[in-house]
């Protein structure tokens, strides 16, 4: 949004805040899609594609929401297909290369965690829609956090190699994660309307789910180094340009298309 | 003392009143080496097939032109890893496991259908396998539905039902690029052209060249001839690709009044052969795919057993205190 936040209409708020959380799960659904035929074992190439699945669910029902509360005529592919890095909201962490299966699950335990303790919030917005999904979607995400806690606890007391991977994984991510719990005056603002998720209360929670499975897998909590933020304001690591490039080329390069 | 090569013709005979009479086979059940080998032989490739026919698709999965599509790829191939599993668990019955199937996958022993063998170029792909490669391994499939042998028969039972999804889901999105832009149709039309006679030639050689057929037909292994199936597959094929407006590349193509079928040319079997041979344009990509996922996978299978050993020695430990 070029506009100042007390410029922002209501109706821009809840755009931009429903923006954040569809952006996210297209980004991080993408990221899943890139696994395909390259999973450790069969089944787990399943288990990956149903969760990219949900996400890619998520995703459809929270931009279709966007663009109608928009009313500017941009449905769920406009928005997913024309637009460019920095009017993506989603966090910074999602966006990040999978790695390694070990990179890839400490990613998805860190988000997971986060959207269970964010939805079961936003389950009582005030926002009727945005409760409905996240009522609905919290059924997915709570086998979502069970999955990658699983293979987190597996990898980290597996082999020593497994461990280590695993140890390494958690500690490159952990600087992304302190972004998750920034809130902007979007976010205070929906929160004051009762349609938003107060994050600041949820980090502790979240601290405390990580910190848990953490432990279970025999892996040190990180001390936290560095850390970097900003995606609110359209800020991204080079990543993100790459992975859009990829996602948007058919209908960018055949704008008069319908597919 | 009986005399053991009379006791196996008379087992060989039962099995063959039995495969006569309709009577499924089972996995505990006496049966010939032959016809166990070849089980063996089909039933893996069919789910290497399953397994190796995702990277085509996979390789569209990024770059699925909307979300909607971009999901229904997705639980297309989903699907398709569903069935490889499904398969493998049916061809364990006969006394193999996965690994020793991957091993072969991978040292080239085994084989896969040779239509993966041939890239996926623009998106029109995705719906030219959903409805042909689909559609032809259908109707391979129901004629499979019928096997002798029990845990096939099944597998190929609930596998079909989620195969014609699949080619209803191709034939969608041909519709929509056939009615689409220029462009679009220029997309389907080129896929329909490279994918329409590796289509045909996952049928296998004509009847009079194959050299498994007889014996299997007996064992009811296979059930129609490749000739019947691939005369079938067209006969189903060439009116929907006239309601999709497009061409199909074969200029001997014709009705036939008498026969009530289609006339249709010839196969280029060099190409054939020159593909499974290892020249098609992807064979090496798409072995090397497997193989890069199963052995730099091998730390993360390591880890679950480790891990699941570990468990069980302190469930035992705990269970010997209490
Ligand atoms: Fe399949
Ligand atoms: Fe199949
Ligand atoms: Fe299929």
């Amino acid at each position: 949004m070029s506009v100042s936040v007390a410029e922002m209409t209501e109706q821009d708020q809840l755009f931009e805040y429903t923006v954040r959380l569809g952006d996210n799960c297209v980004i991080l659904g993408q990221r899943l899609a890139e696994w395909c035929g390259k999973s450790p074992v069969l089944e787990e190439e399943l288990a990956l594609m149903n969760v990219g699945l949900d996400l890619l669910g998520q995703a459809r029902m929270l931009l279709d929401y966007a663009g109608k509360v928009e009313g500017a005529g941009r449905d769920e592919d406009k928005l997913a297909f024309f637009r460019d890095a920095q009017a993506w909201r989603n966090l910074l962490l999602v966006e990040q290369p999978n790695g390694d299966f070990a990179k890839t699950m400490s990613r998805q335990l860190f988000f997971d965690c986060f959207q269970f303790l964010q939805y079961q919030k936003l389950s009582n917005s005030a926002d009727t829609k945005l409760a409905e999904i996240a009522t609905k979607s919290l059924k997915e995400i709570t086998y979502h956090v069970r999955h990658s806690s699983d293979w987190v606890i597996r990898l980290g007391d597996g082999t020593e190699e497994s461990h280590q991977r695993m140890q390494k994984a958690v500690d490159e991510l952990w600087g992304y994660t302190p972004e998750m719990f920034d809130m902007d005056a979007v976010d205070e603002a929906m929160l004051k309307s009762g349609v938003g998720v107060d994050l600041k209360e949820i980090e502790p929670a979240w601290k405390k789910m990580v910190e848990g499975v953490l432990s279970e897998a025999t892996l040190n909590f990180p001390e936290l180094t560095w850390q970097v933020r900003g995606s609110k304001e359209g800020k991204h690591t080079e990543h993100l340009g790459y992975l859009l490039a990829e996602m948007q080329f058919l209908p960018r390069a055949y704008p008069d298309a319908n597919w | 003392m009986t005399n053991p090569d009379t006791d196996i013709a008379k087992l060989e005979d039962d099995f063959q009143k039995k495969v006569d009479a309709e009577i499924r086979i089972e996995p505990k059940d006496w049966m010939p080496e032959g016809y166990r080998k070849t089980l063996i032989r089909q039933m893996s490739q069919h789910a290497h097939s399953e397994i190796v026919g995702m990277l085509p698709e996979g390789n569209w999965l990024t770059r699925a032109p909307s979300l909607k599509r971009k999901a229904v790829l997705m639980a297309k191939i989903q699907d398709e890893g569903g069935h490889g599993l499904y398969l493998y668990s049916a061809t364990e019955t006969l006394g193999i496991s996965r690994d020793e199937m991957y091993e072969q996958l991978h040292s080239g022993k085994a084989k896969y259908s040779s239509i993966f063998n041939y890239p996926t170029l623009n998106w029109a792909d995705i719906g030219a396998i959903g409805w042909l490669v689909d559609g032809a391994a259908i109707t391979n499939q129901i004629a499979l539905c019928r096997c002798s042998y029990g845990p096939y028969a099944r597998a190929m039972v609930k596998i079909c039902k989620e195969e014609s999804f699949h080619q209803r889901q191709g034939y969608e999105i041909m519709m929509t690029m056939a009615r689409g832009t220029k462009e679009q149709r220029e997309m389907a039309q080129d896929a329909l052209n490279r994918w329409w006679w590796p289509s045909l030639m996952m049928f296998g050689p004509h009847d009079k060249n194959s050299n498994h057929s007889n014996q299997n037909m007996a064992w009811k292994i296979k059930r129609s001839s490749n000739d019947e199936l691939r005369q079938r597959f067209i006969d189903a094929t060439v009116p929907q690709a006239e309601y999709l407006g497009l061409t199909i590349p074969d200029d001997k193509l014709a009705w036939n009044e008498e026969t009530q079928s289609y006339d249709w040319g010839e196969i280029d079997w060099d190409e054939f052969k020159n593909v499974v041979a290892g020249n098609g344009l992807c064979n090496r990509e798409r072995l090397q795919a497997r193989k890069d996922a199963h052995e730099g996978g091998k730390w993360v299978r390591d880890a679950a057993l480790a891990y699941a050993q570990k468990k069980r020695k302190r469930e035992a430990l705990k269970t010997a205190a209490a």
